[in-house]
């Protein structure tokens, strides 16, 4: 089932580089700088393909698994908490770490051109570094709080990056504010884990799928546990890969340097909350599908309210964050109808041309000197053609255009989307079951619109920047140039990639047109990743209908590039602005994104300023400053006031206070002492005479007794303050008490004169 | 009384004690007293030796010889804490023109 392999290495040397270049890249060249940082990428490269090589070659079982026991059963214990940490690759995450690592590789070559002129190059390349050890973490934990580190690691790598530019406000807030809404979506998750650890005590992958009865008892408001769980996860998710209502910081986080848009915001972080998804699917998969719903409804709305922001904004990375989060919509209905693999599928194709559209965009931004407003561009094509024709082949992805990646991918979560049927409840209503049937095709609808408004804005994107006539200032055109190799080798092997990955994911119907041996690998993916996921059994719809989706899914696309065509193929057509003029409310709403911004100001953020402008100035200003500053050194004062006048500076007096009061410490433990212990009284009852000595002020061992109860000379010892004695005839006795100091030796004596009847 | 006479032909144990209680408290009653710090200096080093005496009291009357370890080790002492005294002494003298305790009430309130 399983085998070892030191997959901690694919971890380690990212990290490694990212340790050498934050302490020492300030003293390093930049070139010192790249090597390691690309060097420390692509050896993580070359482990992971090797391990994913071992994976799939050697004689395990389709579920089998490379596993690296780090720290077994030792990493967190508190009270009944322990935890394990480990790391694992199965054919679920290898796909990620192969795209992590891979692309993540491609853009630090890309960097390396793009930052060329950056002063703090070392600093960026330390962070890039952090964050791909970071999401190797996440990618490779084996369980939810290996994850959780890696989650947070690429939280922090983000929020560094965002605002890397920091001297400027604009950047550093959009770091924040990224932070700060993956932290709402962070809190759910943790709470998901701890419910998860106290529903079944443990958080390992690889143990949850066998406690799925414990899920399935209530927990709250009679829902199962594995809901709450699975909802608090994707809360999440919901957070880290920018959807509805946590997606506000992505288009934000544009403020970051490009490499980082198409490495973190594009093509790797923001899709961990799939993953999660798909890691976790067992929870996901629990009847009745209230948590796939949830999901899925929620990826198809963003998939659809994103798309229709992105079609009319200008800046050039906008476009494509509105993008991002409308894909990542997609990526969410796949794996919230139980189509994991076409959902994964999304997420592999999407690293390719989204990272590739970034670098593309890059690429123009740095010809035109920095500006990001598609209305300034136009006409670059024929000045950078490497860019404006790799740009065009993601588009063509993107907009699932046959025989691109995005097509087979986009078509596998559209079919996935019409044939998922979710299950009920056994008692819920006729009514509620009918129309529930419904929701699977409301779902597809979704996205189908969503799929023609990202081929409009993908293509009035492309074609306002690469046709027409250059509309940017004279100075900004006379600058225009192709990119350095650096920057256009991985564009071209993204392109590539944008081309040929689609093939490994080729619907089942299309393969079957093709001789067994091609057709093998045609449905590669698919078929490696069936052990790790459950497929899904979707209710076999006939081949007509699966031939007539894609169609549809074709055309509509065609349409959204035909219309994007008509409107701005060489330049912004008199038509595009009439329409602006005509739908102008329409269009002011998308323009200013459904003003969900000023929402989330008005209902958050601005209460939270007037609580703490409340706390400020009530609890800060008026208690602490004015009231308990005041009053603190107003007591002390006081005290000080009269203490001080022992300490007048007068040596000999502080001497007298010190062999005074070391003569009293002498006096009490030496004389006082016994002195005291043989003080008492005596009680007599009938021929019972008990003796209480000290007093009630000498502790019972401190000091020896020696009573002597008839005058005899015959001595009782004792360590006891309180002693009795039976007298065998009445009369009158004197008793005898010595008390020794068993410190200092001290002695004393007393004598008690009792009658006894 | 008789007894204490005759014992005072002898020189025992307690002779020594009691040489060393009165140095004692010679010694405590010169820091008390004296304002002169070169005399409290030197009623310190009283006090000292005091303690010295009854520890070699003490050593040679139960024939032990730590005692006598430990009174050198105090004159060791004794003799740091005199030459850091006196050099303190001095400094104050260069600066104050007198070593009067009195008026060296700097640190106080």
């Amino acid at each position: 089932m399983t085998e070892n392999f030191p997959l901690y290495l694919i971890i380690v040397l990212p990290l490694l580089g990212a340790a050498l270049n934050l302490l020492f890249g300030r003293r390093m060249g930049n070139s010192a700088v790249s090597l390691i940082a690309c060097g420390a990428v692509a050896s993580a490269a070359l482990v992971a393909t090797k391990a994913v090589y071992s994976l799939a070659t050697h004689d395990l079982p389709p579920n089998g698994m490379l596993i690296d026991q780090l720290m077994a059963g030792d990493w967190i214990i508190a009270g009944d908490l322990k935890l394990a940490a480990g790391l694992m690759l199965d054919h679920l995450n290898s796909v990620l770490v192969l795209i992590v690592t891979w692309v993540a590789l491609l853009i630090h070559l890309y960097a390396t051109g793009y930052m060329e002129h950056e002063p703090d190059y070392a600093r960026f390349f330390g962070y890039l570094n952090l964050f791909t050890g970071a999401m190797l973490i996440l990618v490779l934990g084996d369980s939810l709080p290996v994850t959780f580190v890696g989650w947070e690691g690429v939280g922090l790598a983000s929020y560094l990056l965002i605002g890397f530019w920091h001297q400027e406000d604009k950047n550093a807030s959009a770091g924040r504010k990224a932070f700060i809404v993956n932290r709402v979506g962070d809190f759910g998750f943790l709470l998901g884990l701890c419910i998860l650890y106290t529903v079944i005590g443990t958080l390992k992958y690889s143990e949850i799928g066998s406690h799925l009865f414990e899920l399935r008892l209530p927990f709250w408001l009679n829902w199962p546990a594995g809901y709450w769980v699975a909802i608090l996860l994707f809360v999440g998710c919901m957070g880290k890969s920018a959807q509805i209502p946590l997606y506000v910081w992505l288009p934000d986080a544009m403020a970051g340097p490009t490499p980082v848009s198409a490495l973190i915001h594009a093509a790797t972080m923001v899709t961990a909350g799939v993953y999660v998804v798909a890691r976790t699917h067992f929870l996901f998969d629990m009847t009745p599908a209230a948590a796939q719903m949830t999901v899925a409804g929620i990826g198809a709305v963003t998939a659809l309210f994103a798309a229709t922001i992105g079609i009319v904004q200008r800046d050039f990375k906008k476009v494509l964050a509105y993008s991002t989060v409308s894909q990542l919509g997609f990526m969410f209905v796949g794996v919230g109808t139980g189509a994991y693999s076409a959902g994964m599928f999304h997420l592999m194709t999407h690293a390719f041309f989204k990272a590739g559209l970034f670098l593309g965009a890059g690429s123009v931004m740095h010809a035109m000197g920095g500006e990001g407003d598609i209305t300034k561009m136009g006409g670059l094509g024929k000045h950078m053609p490497i860019t404006r024709w790799t740009f065009f082949i993601y588009c063509l992805a993107i907009a699932g255009i046959f025989p691109f990646a995005g097509f087979f991918s986009k078509d596998a979560i559209l079919a996935g989307a019409f044939a998922s049927r979710f299950t009920m409840a056994e008692n819920a209503p006729h009514w509620a079951k009918s129309l529930i049937d419904l929701y699977p095709y409301v779902l597809w609808g979704m996205l189908v619109l969503a799929a023609a408004c990202t081929a409009f804005y993908m293509w009035r994107l492309y074609f306002m920047v690469f046709t027409g006539k250059f509309r940017g200032t004279h100075e900004q055109e006379h600058h225009l140039h192709e990119s350095p190799a650096e920057m256009t080798v991985p564009l071209i092997v993204l392109a590539v990639g944008s081309v040929l990955a689609g093939f490994i994911g080729v619907p089942e119907i299309m393969a079957h047109a093709f001789p067994e041996s091609v057709a093998h690998t045609l449905t590669f993916f698919t078929d490696w990743l069936s052990p790790a996921v459950v497929p899904m059994s979707p209710e076999p719809h006939s081949h007509s209908v699966e031939w007539g989706l894609m169609a549809l899914a074709l055309g509509v696309s065609a349409a959204g590039i035909g219309l994007a065509a008509k409107l701005y193929r060489g330049g912004i057509s008199q038509t595009a602005v009439d329409m602006k003029e005509k739908f102008s409310s329409l269009y002011r709403l998308l323009w200013n994104k459904y003003w969900v911004d000023e929402l989330y100001d008005l209902i958050i953020v601005r209460p939270l300023k007037v609580l703490s402008r409340v706390l400020w100035q009530a609890v800060d200003v008026v208690m602490i400053d004015g009231g308990l500053t005041k009053v603190g050194p107003a007591v002390v004062g006081f005290f000080g006031s009269v203490t001080r006048r022992i300490q007048n500076g007068d040596v000999q007096r502080y001497l007298i206070f010190v062999v005074v009061g070391a003569a009293s410490v002498l006096f009490f433990s030496t004389w006082w002492l016994p002195h005291k212990g043989t003080m008492g009284k005596t009680t007599v009852e009938k021929r019972r005479v008990t003796l209480d000595l000290g007093e009630g002020k000498v502790k019972a061992g401190r000091l020896r007794f020696r009573v002597d109860w008839e005058g005899k000379g015959e001595w009782e010892q004792s360590g006891f303050t309180t002693l009795f004695h039976d007298y065998p005839n009445s009369g009158t006795y004197n008793i005898r008490v010595e008390a020794q100091d068993s410190q200092w030796g001290f002695t004393s004596s007393n004598s008690f004169p009792v009658k006894v009847e | 009384m008789q007894q204490f006479w005759q014992n005072l032909s002898v020189i025992s144990t307690e002779h020594f004690l009691i040489l060393g209680v009165v140095l004692f408290a010679i010694g405590v009653f010169g820091v008390f007293l004296r304002r002169n710090a070169l005399i409290t200096l030197m009623s310190i080093e009283l006090i000292l030796n005091a303690a010295n005496l009854t520890l070699l009291a003490f050593a040679r009357a139960q024939q032990d010889m730590r005692g006598q370890a430990l009174a050198l080790l105090v004159i060791a002492v004794a003799a740091a804490e005199a030459a850091i005294g006196l050099a303190i002494v001095v400094g104050v003298f260069r600066n104050r023109h007198n070593t009067n305790l009195d008026d060296l009430t700097l640190l106080r309130y």
